[in-house]
């Protein structure tokens, strides 16, 4: 089962959802892997404290000229939707921050003077967390991905990450906050989307996007409302109207915000807690049970 | 030789535009007829990524020799190197006026890009 | 004219909350919203709407069936899965496409067309501080870089036009390309960050980011007494970089309470909150010396 967990914006939550989430599962004996796919920021390493036991980089093709073979046509130029390879007089220019490594330009060449060489624009690590007590088990999987710094483009690194999941039968996935193609390159072969917000206009305006964009692309989505008690009602209409099932509230807690920001998981240490996302995970299992029978 | 001055409008009694890759339009003044010509970029401007090597490209397809311009960025620099073309810096002011300060050798040759990429 | 960006690593570190009180506070300036992945600057500034345009982020393929001949080599070349078959019917899932035009350059019979992707609307508004830009993108709208770029880009101009001093951006989270779009060429950022683990990690990688493109760097730490030891190491973060500290806000229910009646803190309240970020402010207008 692949749930993600999403958010309009960031700040509302989801990383402590994910994280304690996959916490949960394990702590009931199952098989669970935590994936991070906010690779802009990825943080659920700083809860999990995992032992990486594999690195490795992703890259993205970009065009390498053979100035022997080129007789500057200009056809590379013309293919490339993103202007990164120009044909000026008789030089070809390439510029590999703009590449998406679509193959265009290595295709269309009738010289077969261009090849194909890695560029490094990320990385994934690999590895497993023993924050939670679970005896017997080999601890919660962890992989997640790193967009260098000063890189733009996080879809090529998603989908990398994504390439990694394995088959288990408790995959949660921390999705990018937003609704870009960032968020869609995650969530988009989810069984079961959770939406985290807030009960305020911030939480709600961004709620509303994220929903249309899950339900777009064709996915159940529930709703996490986290500081439930803080502010207006307005939340709470938007998913009685449209529908959606709200499977879990989180109180504000000044406790729970404190051992966030120690960088612990919180269900080892606070048991209201642990007993809604217990609670969460059970609902989420039937939900998807549900959809695929 | 041609020398094209980005432009806020498509008059050389315009202001010169600052920007390089995403101006609206350029003047191209000829220097053997001493004349004005416009000459449109905006569809290079709209382009999402890469405006700068587009323009540079837009240049080196009609003949241009040199450039006047507020900033270049590092992308649009390369093109323009690979196309020959020489950069300089315009200051402030209308079309004309940096036309005639170029013609009288008081504007000064760039040698490399100015701004980070995506100066808008 | 000056150009301040205030950004987090991450949203929901009450940025947005904080780039309104600095637009009450300075009374008359250009605002411009560039997180518009979430956009929320407009729910707590009352804009009206004076012109909204359309905006297209880049290209979408579009497959006519009546002129496929099924011969797959669309499928073959995409690199992106938004390709797929089913009972030699061809695909293309629009979520998926980058948008590169490779099918479409060698569909042999020409059924694949790249057309513009409408992915969004950018408004130029009026609020009681003067003028705003903002955008609303899409559900899953590609390309917020450019999106960003033209807000801002429009916001540059209603200033130069307009003679305004001051330009406030509300910018973009992550370190991704609509953040990089949104400080780019900025005189300073106010980086806001909360006291925790995962606060201080997106600092230092915004903060890379900034130091990168040689911006200077202002911090401020929001909801500091959340987590003292915390806040302490954000500081020592700070004075071992060499950036500037802005101020540090208390945390206070009126920022969501002033949020609920769509208002900034410091025009809803005078409590805690608000007082500090009065004096963030005046820090920061100090430090930048911006005639306001
Ligand atoms: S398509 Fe090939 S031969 Fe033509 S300019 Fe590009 S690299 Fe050179
Ligand atoms: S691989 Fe695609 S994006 Fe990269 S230069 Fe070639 S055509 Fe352009």
């Amino acid at each position: 089962m692949k749930i993600a967990i999403a958010s309009g914006k960031g700040g509302t939550g989801k990383t402590t959802v994910a994280v304690n989430l996959a916490a949960i599962a394990q702590l009931n004996g199952k098989r669970s892997v935590y994936v991070d796919c906010d690779v802009e920021e990825p943080n659920g390493h700083i809860f999990l404290k995992p032992e990486i036991d594999s690195q490795q980089t992703v890259t993205n093709p970009v065009p390498v000229i053979d100035d022997e073979k080129c007789d500057s046509c200009g056809e590379c130029g013309k293919i490339c939707h993103f202007n990164a390879i120009a044909v000026i007089l008789d030089s070809v220019l390439v510029f590999p921050e703009l590449c998406h490594g679509c193959g265009g330009c290595f295709h269309a060449c009738p010289k077969g003077a261009i090849t194909e060489s890695p560029r490094e624009v990320g990385k994934i690590e690999a590895g497993r967390s023993y924050q939670v007590e679970a005896s017997g088990k080999e601890g919660i999987g962890f992989i997640h991905g790193i967009l260098n710094l000063n890189e733009a483009m996080a879809v090529p690194v998603i989908r990398a990450v994504r390439k990694m999941i394995p088959e288990s039968e408790w995959v949660v996935i921390d999705a990018p906050p937003g609704t870009s193609c960032s968020m869609v390159a995650t969530v988009r072969d989810a069984d079961y989307v959770l939406l985290v917000t807030e009960p305020t206009p911030f939480g709600l305006h961004d709620l509303e996007l994220a929903y249309r964009t899950v339900r777009d692309l064709d996915i159940t989505a529930g709703v996490v409302v986290n500081r439930a008690g803080t502010g207006d009602s307005g939340v709470g209409e938007f998913c009685a109207r449209e529908g959606i099932e709200i499977l879990a509230e989180i109180p504000e807690s000044r406790e729970i915000a404190e051992i966030y920001s120690r960088g612990s998981v919180i269900i080892n240490e606070d048991e209201g807690f642990a007993s809604i996302m217990a609670e969460l995970m059970k609902k989420v299992e039937k939900r998807i049970m549900a959809e695929q029978r | 030789m041609k020398i094209a001055i980005t432009a806020v409008g498509p008059s050389e009694e315009d202001e010169m535009d600052q920007r390089f890759g995403r101006t609206k339009y350029f003047m191209i003044y000829d220097t053997e007829a001493g004349e004005y010509q416009s000459l449109s970029n905006s569809s290079a401007a709209a382009e999402s990524q890469g405006a700068g090597i587009r323009t540079g490209e837009l240049l080196s397809n009609n003949g241009v020799g040199a450039l006047i311009t507020g900033h270049v960025g590092p992308k649009a620099f390369s093109t323009l190197i690979a196309a020959k073309i020489k950069v300089f810096s315009g200051g402030k002011g209308k079309v004309s006026e940096i036309v005639s300060r170029y013609l009288a050798g008081e504007l000064k040759e760039t040698k490399g890009p100015d701004v980070n990429s995506h100066w808008t | 004219m000056k150009e301040l960006v205030i950004i987090s690593g991450k949203g929901g570190t009450g940025k947005t909350s904080i780039a309104a009180s600095f637009a009450h506070l300075a009374g008359n300036l250009v605002t411009a919203d560039c997180d518009v992945d979430a956009a929320n600057l407009h729910l707590v500034m009352s804009p009206v709407v004076r012109r909204a345009t359309g905006f297209s982020g880049g290209k979408t393929a579009v497959l006519d069936q009546g002129m496929c001949s099924g011969c797959g080599k669309c499928l073959e070349l995409c690199r992106y899965d938004a390709v797929s078959e089913e009972d030699g019917i061809y695909k293309i899932d629009k979520t998926a496409c980058e948008g590169c035009g490779v099918c479409a350059y060698f569909c042999p019979v020409k059924a694949i067309d790249m057309v513009d992707d409408e992915n969004g609307e950018w408004y130029v508004s009026d609020t009681a501080y003067g003028p705003m830009v903002h955008a609303r993108l899409n559900a899953g709208g590609e390309n917020s870089g450019k999106l960003v770029t033209l807000v801002r880009g429009q916001a540059r101009r209603i200033a130069k036009d307009g003679d305004f001093k001051v330009i406030l951006v509300d910018g973009s989270p992550g370190i991704g390309c609509p953040v990089i779009a949104s400080i780019t060429g900025a005189d300073a950022i106010l980086a806001v960050t909360e006291p925790s683990m995962s606060g201080l990690h997106d600092l230092k990688r915004v903060v890379g980011l900034a130091g990168h493109f040689g911006i200077r760097v202002l911090v401020a730490v929001n909801k500091f007494d959340i987590n003292p030891d915390m806040t302490d190491k954000v500081l020592e973060f700070v004075k071992n970089e060499q950036l500037e500290m802005a101020g540090r806000v208390h945390y206070d229910i009126d920022v969501t309470l002033a949020q609920v009646e769509g208002k900034s803190v410091v025009e809803f309240s005078d409590g805690r909150a608000a007082s500090d970020i009065r004096e963030l402010w005046r820090n920061t207008a100090e430090s930048l010396e911006l005639e306001v």
